[in-house]
């Protein structure tokens, strides 16, 4: 579905392609309504477009509305109205400037979303590359630190939109607190003198009409803390999507990776389309799927970070395996300092693959004492599973200390 | 001195007249943001004398000070202005009683300059006769972030609205300090309006300085010990290292105990004055003390 018959450069068949190319982006998940595709179109009439680079602003001025939605865009235009001699006969007028001369191909962002999108019947979604099933050497534990880079499978449009609703969906546990601010309320609650007094001028004074205001609820800022070492590796690529996913629905995320070291990732996942987010981390972190250091991991979020993050009671969630070769005793008291510092630490683990899980490793035995709730994932292949492991349900099943007198 | 410094120079001599030593960084940023009229913004960890320049800057050029302390919660109501509502009630049972209420009168009546509580932004654009005060906005991070949003408007253009009043401008506009301790990050569109300086641990040869400004009483011997401790301290990788203010209590410490020289049992008794966290105390005390402070005193004995 390319721009389609180019011989009749009749006005009708631009109105037409554009209503064509909305429905491609909306397919790829951007929200395209029927009104800015007519706004689309009478703004390629009002601009008077001549070139192809201002056909294109003209277009993203009114199907892009946020940051990160650019490059699907990109990439949905340059596949859409490939073709220059196409967009010359609709244009019904001459290119002056050569727009964008073809980049050497490397892998964008959103690509696969977008070809997904507009040619539905082709099988065309990346799958894991190879490179990412040959690091999926499993339980890999080693404090030996191997630095490599690493390529992530592009998102599928329904693999974003369903994160999305998961997301949208979850409840963590305690994820309302109150905060000092106060905000207007419909019924009792402290008397808003100022509201109160505005109101009882409307009547000239006559009447006066209490209103009120309560303190305002707040989400808690989110602290992930997650492992990206060789025993984790597959994964890695629900964490960072799940981070980036959730970094977007509410303001204070900060998110951490660590194998042998620490890396903020933070800045890398924000605003950003998802493949180009995770392309960012990808190239950032040094060490992917390498050995852990939990224990180090954790002492150096604690001394540059601890305080910087974890203010206004921060929820942190450390997903991790909980396999250390460190020493027990760092391990167990840079536990207790994280734990002692956030308001809830939930300690998701997604080793168990099987049923019958016992806290039997030492790392584990020395990080279950200070955790405020262990999430075990039997599988781990989506989302889905991870929003379903995190929610308040089942609060009480994750109370660490079942599991230590288990064992 | 009440002129603005003309220069870097200027700056810190301004600065050291006021008792306090600052470094030759300081001293720059400091002058840009006095000459080029933006908001100095300061950040560093609890203890280096952040707030601290504010004051000496407000003495040294004999400006009004005025502080906001910032908190979780702090709104427009205890920062910027607030109606005092009893007295506007009044006014309107007033104008009931003689009679004729006419609400368009009434609302101009009651929402004046006369019923307005001044809070302390709001304060610092008024015009004063010792020209335009010092604004020390402190500990902005433990402010929630919808307050930051306010601050913009005052920090950017200078200005206050009140909606039911006016906008208030100031003709010149104040010496704003912003103090931030990270315990959360600042949004970068607040920033982007003010001068950046992160204060850092003073190096041994400028907190000997400080400490001999602060505490002249403190023997020369006692103070050299005391900073090369200090100094060797920061180096631990401690969970808090002490800041400047420790130093300076520490130092007072030891004199109120009328200790000339430093001493491993003064040392076991006093490092509360230093470490604020069990876990630092536990690792530092005793041996490692000992071997500190053993190198700390070689070392000295080795410069004379």
């Amino acid at each position: 579905m390319s721009a389609v018959d180019t011989e009749n450069p009749e006005t009708g068949r631009l109105a037409e392609n554009i209503v064509y190319f909305a429905r491609a982006l909306r397919r790829a998940g951007l929200p395209v309504g029927p009104a800015s595709v007519i706004d689309a179109i009478r703004a390629v009439e009002v601009a008077g477009v001549a070139t192809r680079a201002d056909f294109f602003w003209a277009l993203h001025s009114i199907f892009v509305t946020k940051r990160e939605h650019r490059a699907v865009f990109d990439e949905a235009f340059r596949l859409f109205w490939r073709s220059r001699r196409n967009l010359e006969h609709l244009l019904a007028n001459f290119l002056e400037t050569d727009y964008e001369p073809e980049e050497a191909e490397k892998e964008r962002p959103a690509a696969a979303r977008v070809a997904e999108a507009m040619f539905p019947d082709l099988e065309t979604r990346s799958r894991p590359s190879k490179k990412e099933e040959e690091i999926e050497s499993r339980l890999l534990v080693s404090d030996e630190e191997l630095l490599q880079h690493r390529d992530f499978a592009q998102m599928s449009a329904a693999e974003v939109a369903e994160a999305k609703r998961q997301i949208e969906a979850m409840r963590l546990p305690e994820d309302k607190v109150r905060a000092r601010r106060l905000v207007a309320a419909p019924t009792a609650g402290m008397i808003d003198a100022r509201r109160t007094l505005r109101a009882s001028l409307r009547t000239g004074g006559k009447m006066i009409l209490l209103r009120h205001r309560r303190p305002a609820e707040i989400n808690p800022p989110i602290v992930i803390l997650a492992d990206i070492s060789g025993s984790m590796g597959e994964y890695t690529r629900i964490f960072l999507h799940f981070m980036h996913a959730l970094g977007e629905r509410r303001r204070r995320v900060h998110s951490f990776l660590f194998g042998t070291r620490l890396t903020n990732v933070t800045r890398q996942l924000r605003l950003k389309d998802p493949d180009e987010a995770l392309a960012a981390c990808s190239k950032s972190v040094p060490d992917w799927s390498g050995g852990t250091r939990i224990a180090t991991a954790l002492h150096t979020f604690n001394r540059l970070w601890g305080r910087r993050v974890l203010g206004q009671g921060a929820i942190v969630l450390l997903f991790t395996d909980g396999l250390e070769r460190d020493t027990d005793e760092d391990l167990g008291r840079e536990m207790d300092r994280l734990y002692r510092s956030c308001r809830r630490l939930i300690w998701l683990n997604p080793l168990l693959r099987y049923g019958g899980f016992e806290a039997k490793a030492r790392g584990i035995r020395a990080m279950l004492p200070h955790v405020d709730e262990f999430r075990p994932v039997h599988s781990l292949a989506a989302i889905a599973d991870l929003c379903e492991a995190l929610s308040e349900r089942g609060s009480a099943a994750a109370d660490p200390r079942r599991w230590l007198a288990a064992a | 001195m009440k002129s603005m410094p003309t220069s870097i120079d200027a700056t810190l001599e301004l600065l050291r007249s006021g008792g306090y030593v600052p470094d030759r960084a300081l001293a720059t940023v400091l002058f840009l943001s006095l000459k080029m009229g933006r908001p100095l913004f300061l950040e560093g960890e609890a203890g280096v004398g952040k707030t601290e320049i504010a004051k000496v800057l407000a003495d040294r050029l004999n400006r009004r000070l005025i502080r906001l302390q910032c908190y979780e919660g702090l709104d427009v109501a205890n920062a910027v202005y607030e109606w005092n509502y009893a007295a506007q009630m009044i006014e309107i049972r007033a104008a009931e009683a003689t009679g004729a209420i006419d609400r368009e009168r009434l609302v101009e009546d009651v929402f004046t300059e006369r019923f307005l509580i001044k809070r302390p932004l709001l304060q610092a654009l008024e015009p004063d006769e010792r020209g335009a005060p010092v604004l020390l906005i402190d500990e902005l991070d433990r402010a929630d972030e919808a307050f930051e949003a306010y601050l913009l408007e005052v920090l950017a253009d200078n200005q206050v609205t009140v909606p039911e009043l006016e906008t208030f401008r100031a003709d010149s506009p104040p010496i704003v300090v912003v103090t931030t301790n990270r315990t959360r990050e600042i949004h970068d569109a607040l920033k982007r309006r003010c001068l950046y300086h992160w204060i850092d641990y003073p190096d041994a040869a400028r907190e000997l300085e400080i400490v001999r400004t602060k505490v002249p009483a403190v023997s020369d011997r006692l103070s050299r010990e005391i900073v090369g401790f200090v100094q060797k301290l920061r180096a631990e990788e401690l969970f808090k290292n002490p800041g400047v203010a420790e130093t300076l209590d520490w130092a007072t410490a030891l004199t109120e105990l009328d200790r000339v020289a430093l001493d491993p049992e003064t040392l076991s008794d006093t490092l509360g004055v230093l470490l604020k966290y069990q876990d630092d105390i536990a690792r530092i005390e005793g041996t490692r003390a000992k071997s500190l402070l053993d190198d700390v005193k070689a070392d000295l004995n080795a410069a004379e």
